[in-house]
């Protein structure tokens, strides 16, 4: 194939050209990587937001790529302004039967927040998915557990945004709605039950972690956490959540936090954070996590969002046990669904990027009487 | 030959031929040990390429037995957490675990299924450790060695008492030790340093860690220094600690050069031996006040002004917020 010449060559002066070429392809290769960095920019990029005193390594890192797409569901978020009622403008108590929480608004603020809560709960379901008979244009019945579910949970969408201002508009306002949690789906993502213990044959301790499951975040830490902590207690309080000694030297009592309670406490604090997509420095300062010197402003917020949880479920969620079919129930104990930090915020520090979404419906902002249209005068 | 040629991992030169099994000056050498011994290439990459003849003895007879026991009583706990379901406890092999009774128990022993395996397995993991320990010791006795070797491992011991054994005992709880599995262990290890207020400001954390890093730079520093000299000779350390040549030479002048020290030819092992041995036994007295002695590192440190308090808040000006880390821009709002 080769001139005679050149294979003679070859033969007379045998040379190993391997080495060099592994050598020349490396160095090659680093040139060409190192080219390509400089040229078009690191592709995993990352911005960070620093939450403490500067030095102490406090700061939640993410890539800028997340950042600039944020969070897809916010698009989808539907909202119009309010019809600011005249006197003499009809009341949907007085026009429609059965309105139980919302008969203080407007006829045309009545359908247009019904309108909104299709578009942000069930908008394939349409009507019918709450109103049984809407076709023959008959609203006014309670057959489907749906309608009565969607009504409790309008009281506790005006409890949050009236009594809880200080979790849900910490920084400036943002509320929530329907859509906070649903995000265009009638079961919200990320809703929780009880599935302890996880282990078979296992009693105590040894049942309830070293599984990897949904709610252990596929971590080995315990998967009971939540009922633990944000469930009433048998004794009626809740458990505490602290397991530090807040002194250097102190005599240990019997029941007092060991291991296992840190181990569960780091479960829930892994999900607080995996939920709000930071780090343990987003409210501590992770040289001393027990410190309130040390905590950030955003921990305030955060212990503030536990017993807003703890409200919800005891107040409303839990309550509505015998309401659901039993396809919408928990999957081992036949739980009624569950919500927590997840539910409204999908991994992002504010739901919904920090969307204002309160702000034109002010209907689900009050727990009783008329709502305050004075922003829209 | 280029350097790229290099042709093993880690030995340059492999011996195969008729097995080395030692003297047989008393007569007893077949006794005790296994007959057969064979070569393997693989191994021959790494170290010595002749696998056996073994000593077992009762002390290894033991340990082993004991140690099978541990491990099978472990393993089986861990399939009967997935309900015996082989393809489950594949998948979730890193997450499963022999857990320590919860701390309700204290020093009782617990129901099987509630810790008292893990009771059980810890006392045959304990015997079986102790007993290959006791080996260690015997073969030195037996080869008329010194007993650094079972020294050295009784340090590594000592934490491990500290960690499942005494420390537990002084807390006046089973649940304190460390659970048998994969990830848990990690999350034992994560939970003692944040129940404890932050082990890093634990002092005698910080000389175990000073102890480790300086095993492995001692370790990286002794074993290029003889590879640099092996040409001289400088392989043969035994040779050379009595009889300094050339290699010892050049390598303490090498040392001297860089950094006005050097260790000599048998000091650098004992350098070796004690920063290795030190690394449990400060660690494990680090382990032993945690706890019992200390509840939270972190106040004790400020404490001794071993760590700083912040004066004052200061920064706030650069703390970051939403609106500029992904958050939605207010506006005038």
């Amino acid at each position: 194939m080769f001139p005679k010449w050149f294979d003679k060559w070859n033969s007379d002066n045998p040379t190993n050209i391997f080495g060099p070429a592994i050598a020349v392809g490396i160095v090659g290769g680093a040139v060409f990587v190192a080219a390509m960095i400089v040229g078009f920019g690191q592709p995993y990029a990352t911005a960070s937001m620093q939450t403490g005193p500067r030095g102490t390594g406090m700061h939640v890192a993410e890539f800028e790529r997340s950042l600039a797409a944020g969070d897809p569901t916010v698009a989808d978020f539907y909202t119009d302004e309010p019809f600011v009622p005249e006197a003499g403008d009809e009341l949907a108590g007085d026009i429609y039967e059965n309105v139980q929480v919302l008969g203080d608004l407007t006829d045309a603020n009545f359908n247009r927040l019904m309108n909104a809560i299709t578009l942000w709960v069930a908008p394939d379901e349409g009507c019918t998915y709450c109103h049984a008979n809407a076709a023959d244009g008959i609203y006014a019945d309670d057959d489907l557990y749906t309608k009565v579910v969607a009504r409790s949970m309008l009281q506790m969408t005006r409890n949050i945004n009236a009594n809880w201002d200080a979790h849900v508009n910490a920084n400036y306002q943002v509320g929530v709605t329907c859509y906070t949690c649903h995000r265009g789906q009638p079961v919200p993502n990320n809703i929780w039950f009880r599935i302890s213990p996880v282990n078979a044959n296992a009693e105590g301790w040894s049942g309830i972690q070293n599984r990897a499951t949904m709610t252990s975040n596929f971590t080995s830490l315990p998967s009971d956490y939540l009922e633990h902590y944000l469930l009433e207690a048998a004794d009626g309080g809740y458990n505490p959540i602290a397991v530090h000694s807040l002194v250097s030297r102190e005599q240990q009592m019997p029941g007092d936090p060991l291991i296992q309670q840190t181990e569960r406490t780091y479960a829930f604090m892994n999900y607080i954070a995996n939920s709000l997509g930071v780090n343990c420095t987003f409210c501590h300062n992770s040289r001393a996590f027990y410190d309130g010197g040390q905590n950030t402003p955003q921990w305030g917020t955060a212990s503030l969002g536990i017993i807003m949880v703890q409200e919800m479920l005891a107040d409303y969620l839990v309550p509505l046990q015998d309401v659901y079919p039993p396809e919408r129930l928990g999957p081992v104990y036949g739980d009624a669904p569950m919500a927590a930090c997840r539910t409204c915020h999908q991994g992002y520090q504010q739901p919904l990027n920090g969307t204002n979404v309160i702000h034109n419906w002010p209907e689900l902002a009050v727990t009783q009487g008329p709502p305050d249209y004075s922003a829209f005068e | 030959m280029a350097y790229f040629e290099y042709q093993n991992i880690f030995t340059q030169v492999q011996v195969q031929g008729d097995p080395e099994v030692g003297m047989d000056d008393q007569g007893t050498l077949w006794r005790e040990r296994t007959k057969g011994s064979r070569f393997s290439t693989l191994l021959g990459w790494i170290g010595n390429a002749q696998l056996g003849p073994i000593y077992l003895g009762w002390a290894g007879l033991v340990s082993l037995a004991t140690g099978l026991l541990w491990f099978n009583i472990v393993g089986i706990n861990m399939l009967s957490h997935v309900d015996w379901s082989i393809p489950e406890f594949i998948r979730q092999l890193f997450w499963l675990s022999l857990e320590p009774p919860g701390p309700e128990w204290g020093l009782r022993m617990p129901p099987l299924n509630d810790g008292g395996w893990y009771i059980i397995s810890s006392f045959f993991l304990l015997i079986s450790v102790m007993s290959w320990w006791l080996r260690t010791y015997l073969l030195a006795v037996e080869h008329q060695m010194g007993k650094h070797i079972a020294w050295a491992f009784l340090a590594a011991i000592w934490l491990f008492l500290v960690l499942g054994l005494f420390r537990p005992i002084l807390m006046g709880s089973w649940s304190e030790a460390v659970p048998y599995g994969i990830f848990p262990h990690l999350d034992w290890t994560t939970a003692f340093s944040i129940r404890y207020g932050n082990l890093y400001y634990n002092p005698f954390h910080c000389l175990s860690i000073v102890f480790l890093y300086g095993s492995v730079l001692l370790f990286a520093m002794h074993g290029a220094t003889i590879l640099a000299v092996t040409r001289y000779g400088g392989d043969r350390e035994l040779e050379q600690i009595v009889d300094r040549g050339t290699a010892s030479e050049r390598a303490g002048l090498f040392w001297r050069w860089t950094m006005g020290f050097n260790a000599t030819m048998e000091g650098i092992h004992r350098w070796a031996w004690w920063f290795a041995v030190l690394t449990p036994i400060t660690g494990g007295i680090g382990i032993l006040l945690t706890g019992t002695v200390v509840d939270n590192w972190f106040i004790w440190a400020q404490e001794h002004n071993f760590a700083p308090d912040y004066l004052a808040p200061y920064g706030y000006e650069a703390y970051g917020s939403y609106e500029d880390f992904g958050g939605v821009t207010r506006g005038g709002e």
